[in-house]
């Protein structure tokens, strides 16, 4: 996510610029992969293969110095370092902007930043075994195995369900006692479990909670180590409030799903299913997608939901900068769309992304596609142009501009538009 | 109880974790399983059921074992869990082993009694309860028991590491462009149309299939992705070990990755008991009526990508050929034809099965008992007699098994009873038969 500065940095006065005629890559590249544009849109790149076989990243028709025998997993960070995964001399690392980390690792991983894009994290398995390498500096501890992890607000610490014992093959006797817990920074947990998943870091960074499996059909949230002395039929991944300790996660008892702070349930209604609650930015509502009835789905904020329910699914919610309104990706009879507020726009696509809210909540837009082609929808309306590839619409600090990164014909443009033009 | 037909098996899977019950444990967790997991359908089966026995002519063991009772259909619900209400579930350890040795590894939950029943009582649905009362006491083959736990730390079936998951896309990648030009596997590519997915047994011990689907893929011109992280295992064993909650929480994986890569729809490989993961018994207990994003089965792609010309047959494959018609798919999904279409626009000589359709026999490493593993093989392979009799009327030279359990399944009746045949998948086929265009020929 862009900082308010960060988005008043960028350029919204240029109309329309040409950024790159990808057409013209080609003659130069024998393979061109997906390209990814950057969030101030000045950038457009794509994994490469050059005449010799080898990889290398595009920015812009311009390659990189470095090339490599493979490079994949190319994205901008939030702060528009271009960051991927290279191998070179059988090693894997992590390049930004054409440098390469130091350390090189058997094999690495899964990308990761934290919201200011300054900090970079991968999964790596490297001579000490599995582990995590955040900013060019790996875990002194290794592990028989470490899958997944979070990155803290701070960009401080990692934190990754490990597997802190080996185990024979087939031995379910061993696997029983629980040999799963969660390291961070390379130091694991003093308890350990039948399973760990979901890791979540607190917002100042000094907690972590993850869900437990502490007995073959007893599921709990722990948080540094210590499960909730409430145990449940079943839990989804925590979150933490955005101020303090406490906890929030999906928990389900006898009468079904609902969420539960620090082990205490908080909503009475409870749902066939619930999960992906989220808090408002100002961390006073909590909005999550939940089935009120089986094959029936909505978003219940604060327990109660939208009188409209949607058959096939409803994605994560998203709140308004303002706090005031949810908006979310809803499907019904295979064709998707967003719904604000629990209201459906009209329109459905063949596929469409997250909705986005202008800065004082008023306006919604989002990336759609249609038979093969990408548009801008704002409040339910189908922007006017069509397009080959587009990326998610970001609205102007003062709310009244949208920057639209997308290509027509090969070519890629950057544009501001005055909302009422889209 | 009958005393089991053949030799004793040792699974410390059923013989240890039963010393660890008490008779309170056994009665509180049946009581609370019958009450409030099992749906009103039990009740209403348990009225229905007039003890006919037509259900007995349908169950493969039962045929295989010279027709004893005890491998009916009603037999084995009669055995387990009719039993254990008449007793209220004041049951022993012992009874638990002997319900988990006839629900988990005589029982293919394949539902071909279910068609058989004058009143359509699903005997599955009654032997998975069981297997669900099994599971909430520990009382699960061993083999078995272990994959689910792979399921519960990697969401796939076999343990694989994150790391050697992507390896080997990566290098399967390579070995593809050495057979066609530019083949890819295209890791997380956002807003693909197809989001393709495989069991654990793939990247583990057929790496090559993955290599095929690139090659099928790039001369198809799908665009297509395979997710790098979890959620790319679209089987499912803790739905046969009774482990619902493991179940559910390995389908929430497998769609989310569906979500988060913007996937229009998800092929999967060819796998039976994956489909109805997947597009059944997955959903239902996450609340999902339908699967949130259509799934289609490797049978019905492949039948539209011949259909459509998006595949052409270069020459047919010659050797007689039949095939294994894997019960989740046709007796479940109604596939068979399209199963057929495909058989015999690539193979010349392709002879059917009888029974078939939806009356076919099952391939008894279904439902979960193959994965009971080796000490459980012998009974398996006896257990599907009438299997080797049907395809060696055939008289082909190879069977195809759109299925890896059906594949593995029949690959050890074909060794068991010496029926001298190759066993398949039907991408090995299309491989073999279809066209490069030009420009793709390395
Ligand atoms: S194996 Fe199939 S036919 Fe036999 S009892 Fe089980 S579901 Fe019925
Ligand atoms: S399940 Fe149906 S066929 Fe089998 S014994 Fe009962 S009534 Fe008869």
């Amino acid at each position: 996510m862009q900082s308010m500065t960060e988005l008043e940095s960028w350029d919204w006065e240029t109309k329309e610029r040409l950024v790159a005629d990808i057409n013209g890559w080609r003659s130069k590249f024998p393979v061109i992969h997906e390209c990814v544009a950057s969030n101030d849109g000045e950038k457009i790149s794509a994994p490469v293969r050059t005449e010799d076989g080898r990889f290398t990243a595009c920015v812009n028709g311009e390659s990189w110095e470095n090339t490599f025998e493979k490079l994949w997993s190319l994205r901008f960070g939030p702060d528009d370092r271009l960051t991927c995964l290279v191998r070179e001399d059988d090693q894997w690392t992590v390049a930004v902007d054409d440098e390469t980390w130091g350390e090189g690792f058997e094999y690495a991983w899964n990308i990761q930043f934290t919201p200011d894009g300054k900090s970079i994290a991968v999964n790596v398995k490297g001579e000490n075994g599995y582990g995590i390498a955040l900013n060019n500096r790996t875990w002194e501890n290794g592990f028989a195995e470490a899958r997944d992890f979070a990155i803290s607000p701070n960009g401080e610490f990692t934190a990754a369900g490990v597997q802190t014992k080996r185990l024979g093959e087939g031995d379910i006797f061993g696997f029983a006692e629980g040999i799963w817990t969660v390291a961070v920074n390379g130091k694991p947990w003093g308890k350990n479990f039948l399973n760990v998943w979901g890791i979540a870091f607190s917002s100042d960074s000094s907690k972590v909670a993850a869900e437990v499996r502490v007995g073959e059909y007893e599921y709990a949230i722990a948080v540094n180590g210590t499960p909730w002395n409430k145990i449940f039929k079943c839990v989804w991944e925590p979150i933490f409030y955005p101020q303090g300790d406490d906890v929030l996660a999906p928990v389900q008892v006898d009468e079904g799903w609902t969420l539960a702070k620090n082990g205490e349930l908080i909503w009475d209604r409870k749902f066939v299913q619930a999960w992906h609650q989220k808090f408002s930015p100002d961390g006073q509502r909590i909005a999550a997608v939940v089935a009120p009835e089986f094959g029936k789905w909505t978003i219940a904020v604060d327990g109660s939901s939208w009188n409209r329910t949607f058959r096939d699914a409803v994605l994560p919610p998203v709140f308004s900068p303002d706090s005031k309104r949810v908006a979310a990706i809803v499907k019904e009879n295979n064709r998707w769309t967003v719904a604000v507020e629990g209201s459906p726009w009209v329109e459905g696509f063949d596929m469409i992304w997250d909705p986005v809210f202008s800065p004082s909540g008023d306006r919604v837009a989002a990336k759609a596609e249609k038979e093969g082609k990408f548009y801008i929808v704002l409040d339910g309306k189908i922007g006017k142009q069509e397009f080959e590839a587009l990326w998610s619409p970001i609205f102007s600090p003062d709310g009244k501009k949208l920057l639209v990164r997308s290509i027509e014909d090969g070519k890629y443009y950057r544009r501001v538009i005055p909302v009422e033009e889209i | 109880m009958a005393e089991p037909a053949k030799e004793i098996v040792v699974d410390p899977g059923l013989d240890e974790t039963i010393k660890k019950l008490t008779p309170k444990k056994i009665e509180d967790t049946i009581n609370r399983a019958l009450t409030k997991g099992a749906a009103a359908r039990l009740k209403v089966y348990m009225q229905t059921c007039v003890h006919c026995g037509l259900c007995a002519e349908a169950c493969h063991f039962y045929l295989s074992h010279d027709k004893d009772p005890r491998f009916s259909p009603v037999g084995k619900v009669k055995q387990t869990l009719w039993e254990i209400i008449k007793r209220k579930g004041r049951v022993d350890g012992e009874f638990i082993k002997n319900c988990s040795r006839i629900a988990h590894t005589e029982c293919n939950v394949c539902r071909r009694c279910s068609m058989y029943c004058p009143f359509g009582i699903d005997m599955a649905y009654l032997l998975l309860l069981v297997r669900r009362i099994c599971a909430l006491l520990g009382v699960v083959p061993q083999y078995l028991q272990d994959t689910v736990n792979s399921h519960a730390v990697t969401m796939n079936q076999m343990w694989v590491k994150q790391d050697e998951w992507i390896d080997t896309l990566q290098w399967q990648e390579e070995d593809a462009q050495d057979e066609v030009k530019n083949a890819r596997i295209p890791l997380d590519k956002e807003g693909a149309e197809i989001m393709y997915s495989v069991i654990g047994p793939e990247p583990k011990f057929l790496a090559q299939l993955l290599g095929n689907i690139a090659i099928i893929m790039t001369v198809a011109g799908m665009d297509w992705t395979m997710p790098s992280f979890d959620g790319w295992d679209n089987s499912n064993m803790p739905m046969y070990s009774g482990d619902f909650e493991t179940m559910a929480r390995v389908e929430r994986k497998h769609f989310e990755a569906a979500f988060k890569l913007k996937a229009k729809k998800i092929v999967m490989g060819e796998c039976g008991h994956a489909f109805r993961g997947a597009v059944y018994d997955g959903p239902k207990w996450l609340a999902w009526k339908e699967p949130p994003v259509p799934v289609i089965h490797a049978v019905q792609f492949y039948y539209e990508l011949i259909r459509d010309g998006k595949i052409r047959i270069a020459r047919k494959f010659e050797q007689p050929v039949t095939i294994q018609e894997p019960c989740n798919i046709v007796r479940g999904r109604g596939l068979g034809d399209m199963l057929r279409y495909i058989m015999r626009a690539t193979c010349e000589d392709f002879r059917d099965v009888s029974p078939r359709y939806e009356h076919n026999y099952c391939c008894c490493a279904g439902g979960g008992v193959i994965n009971c593993g080796p000490p459980w093989k012998k009974s398996r392979v006896e257990g599907n007699k009438v299997k080797a009799e049907q395809l060696k009327a055939t008289g082909a030279e190879v069977v195809v098994t759109p299925c890896h359990n059906c594949h593995s399944g029949i690959e050890d009746i074909v060794n068991y009873y010496k029926l001298g045949m190759h066993v398949k998948f039907f991408s090995e086929i299309l491989v073999d038969v279809m066209e490069v265009p030009e420009d793709l020929k390395v």
